[in-house]
Order: structure tokens, then sequence, then C-alpha cells
């Protein structure tokens, strides 16, 4: 009797169990066997009443039922999700060619930009970077530098004046080294640069800029000479321009070096064949430079018997002018963002 | 300008090729700027032997031209041509300015082999339609025929156009000193010109007194009966050359040894002038009427020369008019003088006379030259004026004759330079620089030659000299022998990289802007109680002032932008400030409008006000600031009132962040300004920290609350009333409008639990929740609307 019943429900199984990718048949097939009230779920409910004797061969005939439908549900199961799934992510798909969300990052000043390219340089040959006061006194920024009241150098560099003629707007960033120099106490070697702010009097036109970025350095040690900031300025200028930029040194003055020579690269717009850049001479002059003075070590507390040096300075607007290809200075100060945003990535080397 | 002709008076320098000297001399220091050369190779004087009509031309004629070796057949268009001229004939290979090249050529089929020129095709006459109409220039029958008619015509000079440096301006600027400095390049030697004269019975006497210290040597000399005429042709050509117009011979020879010698001279005429001299710093408000007629107001820090009683001449600058020598002047007083330099040069600045003479002055003058010039003169007058010179002359002599020596070492100067010279190549140098000196085992002791003024007695000086004779081109690169280390960015520099660093990374482009700004600019956005520094004498009014705080910078730079249609700015500079007292500040200044997400057909994210907060918030905390700064309500003028903070920072202010004023801009635009100083390294270290094990367990709660609660304050009562256990606040809906009543808003909070040893039950979350809920209540006569 029992056994009739396994096979009308296997029968039906038979029937029923057929391919479908509806979800619901599967699930109203689940409730009609497996359900509380299923037919396999009821059949499994008998075999307490099947006698002892056949309790074990009904128990695997409703176990192979049970075991038929599951591997199909399962199956059955997978096929419907896998579509349900491929039909999402069908829907899901975007048109990839749209415009992008920019998170854009802001980029630096050119200058700066510039100048942290020449601190890399300086500071893996062991200089400090330092700043000091835009605002100075006239001894920092002229006396200490070998530049007396009244020397006729001082006109060169036609000063900001703030009080009288003791405070000023500083002229060059050298203060800074005085400075340092004064802070060393006439005891340590020095090595540093100083990248900064200088205010001259000047007419702001295409080349010229009543504020400009100044770097100059310094290096105070023992049995420094001229060949060393020769060597120096070549390491710079290949690091800058690229290893087949060379440099030459022309002789030059100035009050707070002496020797003084202006250091020439090779032209970077022609590589030295010569264009109008060079005005065909296939140099640009790029820094002032020089054996530090023997006044000015004197007088920053360094004995000049014992110590010697060199220091040089250059300006970062023409830096950046040759680097980049800018013919006019006011572009560093009147930033067109649309102009500066491209600074914003690694330079090739 | 220096002319080689001149020069050549003093060193042999005929064999140089003028644009190679100019080579050697700007390697060594001395920038030759422009070579003028009026020499042109393929040039010579001919005689034209016949002119024949051109047969296919109503104007041109066919030549036959003589030019010593061989006889060229010219086609020349010009209407003097005739027979029997000696002319100027340019040779085929000749190259006339312009980059001009004289080739064989046949024109309207006759052949041409030259060209015969006039002055102005050479370059010696301006090309105007008066010499044009003049034709081929004639010269004189008796011109040698195959010479050169530039050097017949004594127009072969070469002039150098010098950009000296200022230390050697004052004996590179001169014919003599600039014969020294080939000298050296060279390895020859100067000889100076003849200072020989007759003297006659008469001796000088004249009264002298120098009254005033910024005169260290006053020489005078008097000669008698000179005749005023026209100066011989090479001091003309000379004088023209060096751009001075010849005027007659007497004030041309005054010129002519200044540029000579370096020395400025002041004629007097002796009997306008009287038999006194005081040298003497002006009186206030002194008056004197000078050379060119205008009347000059004088102060103390002027010298003026007086007779005595009234100034006659202001020293270095400009004589008067009534000592001055006219067409009828006869007997002259030379006065040879050097006078304090800076003195002179303030004065010539302050009357704005800057003229040969002041300029020279103004560089410092060497007393030997100064006595020798005063002699020059007398030779080039009695050579050149006739005139008769009185023996002696008057002298007030202050300068020091000490002379500057120098001990020293080849090695010093090795060390200096980083070469390599023995004491043998030393002794060659020195002689080479005309330096007296000598050498015991192996110390040289050199005497600086008083013409060098800008040498003082260091070594170093030694080695610039030697150094640039030596040629830079020949030093070897080295690199200092230093210990290795990495450098680091020092004090305030490290702080502005880091700064820079977050900001750029958060989406804010770095600027540069003035520091002198406008009057109306420095009045705007201030928020600090500072006095800014202005400057007592601007370029202009626009740069006048030393700006106190960044933001009306920016703000230009926004309009710069916002002109060129750019609307998404988000921008900061870092700089320094001043203030009246000149204490420094640097600020950390941004400024953001428009989009700070930007995606047009989705939705751009724009920059609010808690946009900015966030920026401010996050570099603080990058800065290590966690839990120490606030935002308190400020009242800066040209912020939106109810849209604006102060920063708090460890209960001090640090700086300001608000929405600019709509009166300033119809934009909404914010901007913040920080002072990095506030920022420097008071943060401890980063500790690791293990996060919860246990599970947290979250609660929401919202109120209705008046409108004008902060709810930073809630906040801060929810931390109050709370225990260890609160973890987090978050808020997450602030809502006003339908079904919260009229001022009134209703506020929504996430609170995050955690236990720090166990797993925290509900019930005793809910013990802390409710005391929270009790508090907020209590203190803010809130509605509890959910939890």
């Amino acid at each position: 009797m029992e056994n009739k019943r396994v096979n009308e429900v296997k029968e039906m199984l038979q029937k029923d169990l057929v391919e479908t990718d509806d979800l619901k048949v599967l699930d109203d097939l689940r409730v009609k066997y497996l359900g509380k009230k299923g037919l396999i779920t009821e059949l499994n409910s008998e075999i307490k009443n099947v006698p002892n004797e056949e309790k074990k061969e009904f128990g695997m005939l409703v176990n192979e039922l049970r075991n038929t439908f599951n591997e199909y549900f399962d199956k059955t199961k997978e096929i419907i999700d896998t579509k349900i799934l491929n039909e999402r992510l069908e829907k899901e798909a975007i048109d990839i060619s749209l415009p992008a969300t920019k998170i854009e990052l802001g980029a630096p000043n050119i200058l700066e930009k510039v100048i942290e390219e020449v601190e890399e340089v300086f500071m893996s040959m062991g200089y400090d970077v330092v700043d000091g006061p835009e605002i100075e006194e006239d001894k920092y920024n002229f006396e200490m530098l070998n530049i007396p009241k009244g020397h006729p150098a001082r006109d060169a560099q036609d000063t900001f004046y703030i009080e009288g003629d003791e405070i000023l707007l500083r002229s060059q960033t050298s203060p800074v080294q005085v400075r340092t120099m004064l802070k060393g106490e006439g005891k340590i070697p020095i090595r540093m640069i100083c990248p900064g702010k200088t205010y001259r009097r000047d007419d702001d036109d295409a080349s010229h800029s009543h504020q400009f970025m100044q770097i100059e350095g310094l290096l105070v040690d023992k049995d420094i000479s001229l060949s060393d900031l020769k060597g120096t300025m070549d390491v710079l200028f290949k690091r800058l321009f690229g290893k087949d930029v060379e440099t030459r040194f022309r002789p030059s003055y100035y009050q707070f070096t002496e020797p003084s020579v202006e250091v020439d690269i090779t032209c970077v717009n022609c590589h030295g064949k010569g264009c109008p850049v060079c005005k065909h001479t296939g140099w640009v002059t790029v820094v002032g430079a020089g054996v530090v003075h023997p006044n000015v070590l004197r007088m920053s507390g360094y004995d000049p018997d014992v110590w010697s040096g060199f220091a040089f300075g250059f300006g970062a607007e023409r830096l950046a002018m040759m680097k980049y290809d800018i013919n006019d200075i006011r572009t560093f100060y009147n930033a067109d963002l649309r102009e500066t945003c491209i600074f914003d990535r690694e330079d090739e080397e | 300008m220096i002319s080689l002709n001149w020069v050549g008076d003093y060193i042999d320098i005929k064999d140089q090729d003028v644009h190679e000297l100019a080579t050697k001399i700007t390697k060594a220091g001395i920038n030759v700027e422009g070579v003028i050369t009026h020499h042109i190779s393929g040039l010579v004087i001919g005689e034209i032997l016949s002119v024949e009509d051109h047969p296919d031309s109503d104007h041109l004629h066919v030549c036959v031209v003589n030019v010593g070796k061989e006889k060229l057949q010219i086609v020349c268009g010009a209407p003097n041509v005739r027979k029997g001229l000696k002319v100027i004939v340019a040779q085929v290979g000749a190259i006339l300015p312009g980059n001009f090249e004289i080739k064989k050529s046949k024109i309207r089929g006759v052949e041409s082999c030259g060209m015969i020129c006039a002055l102005f095709e050479l370059g010696f006459e301006e090309k105007t339609e008066e010499n044009y109409a003049k034709g081929i220039h004639e010269l004189d029958d008796d011109a040698p025929v195959g010479e050169d008619p530039v050097t017949y015509l004594g127009l072969d000079d070469t002039l150098y156009d010098l950009d000296v440096h200022k230390h050697r301006n004052n004996d590179c600027y001169y014919h003599i000193g600039f014969a020294y400095e080939i000298a050296c390049i060279l390895n020859r030697k100067v000889t100076l010109p003849s200072l020989d004269f007759k003297t006659v019975k008469d001796k000088i006497k004249f009264n002298l007194e120098v009254k005033t210290d910024y005169c260290s040597y006053y020489m005078a000399r008097e000669v008698r009966n000179v005749v005023i005429k026209e100066s011989p042709e090479f001091i003309k050509k000379r004088l023209l050359a060096a751009g001075m117009r010849p005027i007659n011979n007497v004030v041309d020879i005054s010129n002519y040894v200044m540029l000579e010698f370096g020395q400025p001279l002041h004629f007097f005429d002796k009997d306008k002038l009287g038999n006194k001299i005081v040298v003497r710093n002006a009186k206030e408000k002194e008056e004197i009427v000078t050379l060119d007629g205008k009347t000059r107001i004088l102060d103390t820090n002027d010298i003026v020369i007086t007779d005595g009683k009234k100034p006659v001449c202001i020293a270095g600058v400009m004589g008067g008019e009534n000592t001055e020598v006219d067409d009828n002047t006869k007997n002259i007083l030379i006065e040879s003088a050097i006078f304090d330099a800076v003195h002179i040069r303030n004065t010539a600045k302050k009357l704005e006379l800057p003229s040969e003479a002041s300029i020279r002055y103004g560089k410092g003058l060497s007393y030997e030259y100064t006595e020798m010039a005063s002699k020059r003169a007398c030779h080039l007058l009695e050579k050149y004026a006739d005139a008769e010179i009185l023996e002696g002359f008057v002298v007030v002599d202050h300068e020091n004759h000490d002379e500057k020596k120098l001990s020293f070492k080849a090695e010093d100067v090795n060390k200096i330079l980083g070469i390599e010279i023995s004491t043998a190549d030393m002794k060659k140098e020195l002689d080479r620089l005309d330096f007296p000196f000598n050498e015991k085992k192996g110390v040289f002791e050199v005497t600086i030659p008083r013409r060098r003024l800008d040498i003082d007695a260091n070594v170093n000086d030694i080695a610039e000299e030697i150094g640039r004779l030596y040629g830079y081109n020949n030093l070897v690169s080295s690199l200092p022998s230093v210990p290795i280390r990495r450098g680091e960015y020092i004090g305030d520099v490290k702080y502005r990289k880091m700064v820079s660093r977050r900001l750029r990374s958060l989406g804010l482009t770095e600027v540069k802007t003035y520091t002198l700004i406008n009057p109306e600019m420095a009045k705007k956005f201030i928020y600090e109680d500072k006095e800014a520094v202005v400057l007592p004498n601007p370029m202009s009014v626009d740069k006048s002032v030393v700006r106190t705080s960044l933001i009306a910078s920016l703000m230009n730079v926004y309009e710069y932008n916002k002109a060129r249609g750019i609307q998404d700015v988000s921008i900061y500079e870092i700089a320094k400030t001043y203030d009246n007292k000149y204490q420094e500040t640097t600020k950390i200044c941004g400024l953001m409008t428009g989009s700070y997400i930007h995606n047009s057909w989705k939705r751009d994210f724009e920059v609010d006000f808690y946009v900015v907060k966030g920026i401010i918030e996050n570099l603080l905390e990058y800065m290590g600031y966690q839990k120490r700064y606030s935002f308190v309500r400020s009242d800066c003028s040209d912020l939106h009132p109810g849209v604006q903070a102060a920063i708090v920072l460890d209960g001090k202010k640090i700086g300001i962040v608000g929405k600019v004023h709509p009166n300033l801009t119809k934009k909404d635009i914010y901007v913040f300004e920080l002072d990095l100083d506030s920022l420097y390294g008071r943060t401890s270290k980063i500790k690791y920290q293990e996060s919860f094990k246990y599970p947290s367990i979250q609660k929401d709660m919202a109120f209705i609350l008046d409108k004008e609660i902060e709810v930073g304050d809630v906040i801060k009562t929810i931390q109050k009333a709370s225990d260890k256990s609160l973890q987090a606040i978050d808020v997450f809906d602030v809502y006003e409008g339908e079904n919260v009543a009229a001022l009134k808003k209703s506020v929504a909070f996430s609170l995050t639990f955690n236990g720090v040893n166990h797993t925290l039950t509900d019930e005793e979350v809910m013990v802390v929740f409710n005391k929270i809920i009790d508090k907020v209540v209590l203190t803010y006569h809130a509605e509890l609307r959910d939890k």
C-alpha cells in the first residue's frame, strides 16, 4: 500500500521535474514535495507506520525520492540564479565613455616646483634649507656683506626702505647666510641654501618684477676652493637640465665674494648650438657666485685664516622660464589656473 | 667707449685682431659688449681713367678705374662721376655694412668689377637724402692710388663698448687704465704719454684753502695767454669717438685728459676767479648759477669751490657761470682734485646732473693720476693752445701715501682657486700684472699699484687677478671634501612644506602673489588687531603697503581667473606677513569657490562652509592637533556675519574661516586664513592604538531644538553626560520645515558605544543613553522626537 503511494509520487515527480527558469514554479514544486504538507514530507512521516520489516526498504525509497528532488532543485536553482544575475548585470551596465568625475589635486606654484627640485639636489649634497625675515635690517642685507653705506653696489639693488636707511625689504636672500653664520659662531661648518622672496624697485614687465624668488647658497668649511664651486654647479645643472649640460665660469664682481664669477650653462633652448635666446653664443648666464670674501667671513665670526667657502645665487624665475619656456615673468604671480594645473605631475628626468 | 687708436698710443696692439682681442678681454673679466670697427677689407683708392655712357641706360656710366695693381671696369650711376677723379673703390669680395658683398656682375649687359662708393655706403655717414644726393665721395687729388682709403681718411678706428663691473669702472673707463688691462692680458708694457712742458719765469702765487673733509687732494696750476681755437683733428676725432662733442681746444683738452687718465679737470677763467680758492661744504640754501645757466640750490652735503666769498663751482659736478672759460679767456687755473665719492654721487643724483666728470669722481680716483693729469693738461695746452705755464703749483694733499702691500705664498692662491701654480710661475703672473713684488723663500711681498683702487690687500684679491688671467676655463671641477649627510628643511620651512603638501592633496592649488599691496586691499578682511607697514617711498600706490593678511590677494587671483571664465577656484598661498612692529607671521590662506568635486552630467559637489571647515580640520589633524581645536563665532566685517568662524587651537585664536560678504561678491566664495607659526611642533608622536575587540552598539535619537541652539554645543553636552563607553557621535539629520514648528529644528544623532573590556549589554547602554537624553532635554528645553 505504502509502496504504491511511493510509486505514485515517483511518477508524479518524473512528470513535474521539467526544466524551468521560473523561480515561482520551482518554489511551488518545493512546497508540493518538501513543504510542511509536501508529498515527500508526508511519505516520510508515514515511515513510522510501516511494519518494521518493510521500514528499511520504504525509508530508502522515500530517501531516493528526496534526493532526486533535491538534485533537481539545486541544479534548476543555480540555472535560475545565474539567469537572474546575468539580467541584473546587463541592466547595470553603464556607458563607460561618459566623462569621469574629476578628483583634482592641487598643483604647486611653478616657482615652488622648480625651487623644490633645486632643494632636492642640494639636500642630497648635505645642504640645509633655511629661511629668514623679508623685512630686514640694513646691517644684514648690506653692511655685513661688505657693502657699507654709500657703496655704489647698493645702487644696483634699488631697495625698498621702510624706516630711514636701517629697515628695508630684503633685496637679496644673502642676509639669511649672514644670520646662519652668526648662529654658527665661527665654530661649525655651514652648508645651506636659502630660497626666498626678495624685493627691488623695478617696474614690472615681461622680464622684470619688483618681487622675485632668489635661491642663494653658502658653504663654509676648511680648504674650500673655486674648483669646488665649479663641481657643485656642474652637479646642480646636470641634475636640473640633463647630463649633457656644461657649465663655465667667467670673471665677475660681487662685494661679498672674491674671486667672483658668473656661471654660464649650455643654452637649454639650442643645446649650445646658438639661438636667439643665448644671443648665438650657446651659453646663458644663470648664477652669480664666488669664494666668500674674507671680510664677510670675519664680520660673521669666521676666521678667514681657518675657514673658507663659496656662495652662489640665482633667480628661481629665470630658471623656471628656461625650464618651461615661459617668456613673461608675471606668469608666476598671476596664476591662470588652466596654466598651472599641469604642473601637478612628476616631471621627466 | 674706448678707442683702440687712442689706446695704441700707450701699448702696441697693431698686431692684434680686434675681435680676438675683444674676446680675450671679455674672458679676463671686462665685458666688451660691442666691437664697432670702421675697417672694411677690399677698399682701395682708385683714379677714374675714363667715363663712357652705358649703351643701354640713360644714367649709368661705364668707367675704367686704376686701382694700382690693375685697371677695373666698373658701372657707376652717380651724377658726379668724371674722368680724373680719385674715388673709393670697393673691390670684388669686399663686404660693406649690411653684409652687402661686392660681386662681379653684369649690369644691363655690361660687366662691372666693383663699386665706386659714397661715405654713407661705408657706414661713415648717415644715410640721408642729402648725403645720397652728393653721389660718390670725392677724394683729394693727391690721394694715393692703391692705398686703403679708410686709413687715408683717418677713419680706421675700432671702438670697444664696455660693460664693466662696478669695481673696475674707475680704471677701465679711461684709456691708460684700459691699456694696463690689455697689457696684463697680452703680457706687454704700457708707455705713458708725455707730461713735459716749459715754464715761464713767473711763479704761481695763489691762495688755496681746503675747509672740508670731503676733498682729500686739490692741485692747481696756472697758465697764461691761451689762444682759444679749434682743436687739432686727432683730438676732435677721439672725443667724437668717445661720444663727447668737441667745443674748442681748451675745453677739449680738459676732456681729453679726463679720457686719458680718468681724472676730471676743471678750468677756471683765472681773471674772473681772482687769486683765491676755498673748498668747503656748501651752506644751507646757498645758490650758484651753473654753466648751463640754471640756478642750483645747495645744502651742507654738497661741496663747493669758492673764491673766498661766493661759490664758483659745484665740486666734481658742474662749474659756475661766473668763472666759465669763454672765447675771450686768456688765463686759466687748472683744478685737478679728488672729492669724496659718496658726496659727489649724492650731489649729482640730487641735482640730476650726472656727467662724465661726476660719474668718475663718484667711482673714486688715484692721486698719482690726479697729479699726472694736471701736468698732461699743461703739456697739451702748451702744444695746442700756445699756453705759457707758470712755474710751480699749489696743492693740499690729505691722501694716504702708504703703499698697499701684501704678503702671501703661491699655495695661498692655489688653495683659493683649486689650482697648482708654482712659485716660479707666480712671478711671471705678477710681472704680467705689473704689480711690483719681492720674493724670499716662496713668500711674495706685493705692492698694489695705486691705479687699482679695487684691490684690497688680501690674498683673495690676488687670487682673483691670477685666476682671471689663468682662465677659469682651466679650472678642473672638484667637489668639497665634506662629510656625507642629507640636508634638512629647517624651522618654518619644514612646516610650510608639510602644510603645502597636505593642501595640495586636498585639491588646492598653490599660488604666489605680491607682498606689497594697495591701501584699498589692505583695508579688507581685517580680523586681527594689527597695523600694517606703509612704505615711505613706494614706487606706486599700488605697491605701498606690506600686507598683514593674504585674503585680499587671493581674491585678486580669483577675480583674475573669473575674468578668464574659470568658475572653480581652489587655491592657497603660504607667505610671510608683517605688522608695523615688524612682527613676522607666516600665514596659510585659502580660497575656495565653485565645485570641489566636478561632474556636471551627474551633480557637482559644490564648495560650502562645511567643505572648507573639513579642509581645515583635515589639516589640523594631519599636523597632529586632534581634539585640540574648535570653531567659534567671529565678526570679520568682510565675511558673511552668519557664515564665519574663528579657528581656535588650544584656547588661542589662530585664524578665521567664512564666506565672503555678499556686499563684496555675488558668488559663494569661502576663504580661510591660519597662522602657520601656531602649528609648529606642539604635537606628540604617533602611538599605535588597538581597536575595540568587542562589538559596538549604535543608538539613534532626534530632538526638536530651538533654531539658534548650536549643534556643536549639544554634542559637547552629550559628551559630558556620557561615560567612556561613548565612542562616536554623528549628526545624521538636520531638518527644518514641515512637521517641525517655526523657529525650531530637528536634529538627529547617532551614538556609538563600545565596551572597553567586555561586550556591552543593551541594558548598560540604555542607562547611559537615557542619562544623555535627560541632560539634553533639560539643558536645551529640547523635545525628544525619536529614539
